[in-house]
């Protein structure tokens, strides 16, 4: 989707973070970008109902939250591909799944706020398929963050 | 750590502010405090990285960002420390991780998202890590995404 319209990109490019935490956030953030509260709200609903935008507020950051959070992968046989996602997917702690250009082609993110909780399911995730799951937790991160220019 | 003050307010906005000229006035309501409470410790769980941002959350996919391309990086484990944060300084990377080896299957430890609007322009992006971490890269791969499983936003119970 092309965003041709100014007020829309300037909410795209100019709010993707930094919005205030004050009384009046919209006529805040609208002081610097040139447009009122109601132009920036109105701006941001139609950008969600369009679906260019998938949300409007805080990013919640799971290892932030108490949580664990793994990256695992599996090496899945073609001919078994959708029934092993089946499988991974009906598991609550599993937020994202990808298939992946690799030997390595099912990526998955497990998170759970109990401790011992994600061994847990990559051992159930395990015995259900007999195939093994590698798991790879973050041993350092190193974020900056991104924008999209639009 | 978070108390049940934050969990309701993360249950509250984690599909988004409410769009009204005094969101967090809004929330307070919703939560039974004070805009001036949930202020407070918005900018704690900010100041935490509990949340990492607020704001507009692009689509990517929608916006024409469709190329998700996770490249992956043998570097040697003594150079991480200095490079990861260059890389991840890099605008167009979204995370930049260190994680463990699974030898022989596996042999890269440094991971750094790409997104581009075509696997051309990420490859392209990728090709500019490549620069910059020149030799201390044994081997690098880029695995783009085929299709997504499964998506879901995170789930905190109140």
């Amino acid at each position: 989707m092309a965003v041709h319209d100014p007020t829309e990109r300037a909410v795209i490019n100019g709010l993707q973070g930094d919005f205030p935490l004050t009384h009046e956030p919209f006529t805040d953030a609208g002081a610097q970008l040139g447009l009122s509260a109601g132009e920036i709200i109105e701006t941001v609903s139609r950008l969600l109902s369009a679906g260019a935008i998938s949300r409007f507020g805080p990013l919640w950051n799971a290892e932030g939250l108490n949580g664990e959070v793994y990256l695992c992968a599996m090496a899945v046989p073609r001919e078994r591909f959708d029934a092993v996602a089946e499988q991974v997917n009906a598991h609550p702690e599993i937020a994202h799944n990808y298939e992946r250009t690799h030997a390595l082609n099912m990526w998955f993110v497990v998170s759970a706020d109990r401790p011992g909780r994600i061994d847990e399911v990559v051992a159930e995730i395990e015995s259900e398929t007999g195939l093994p799951v590698y798991c790879m937790p973050k041993r350092r991160e190193f974020f900056v963050g991104f924008r999209v220019e639009v | 750590m978070l108390d049940s003050l934050d969990r309701r307010i993360i249950a509250a906005t984690q599909t988004g502010l409410p769009l009204v000229a005094h969101p967090y006035r809004a929330v307070a309501d919703l939560v039974g405090t004070d805009e001036v409470v949930v202020i407070a410790r918005l900018k704690r769980l900010l100041g935490q990285g509990a949340i990492r941002r607020i704001g507009v959350i692009p689509n990517h996919y929608a916006l024409g960002y469709v190329a998700n391309g996770m490249s992956v990086w043998d570097i040697d484990d003594e150079a991480v420390a200095e490079l990861g944060p260059r890389i991840g300084a890099l605008d167009f990377v979204t995370h930049c991780y260190e994680r463990p080896r699974h030898l022989p299957l596996w042999r890269y430890n440094v991971f750094a998202m790409v997104h581009g609007r075509s696997r051309a322009e990420a490859n392209e992006k990728v090709a500019e890590i490549a620069r910059l971490v020149g030799p201390t890269a044994r081997a690098h791969e880029v695995l783009f995404s085929t299709r997504i499983l499964k998506k879901t936003g995170l789930r905190i119970a109140a």
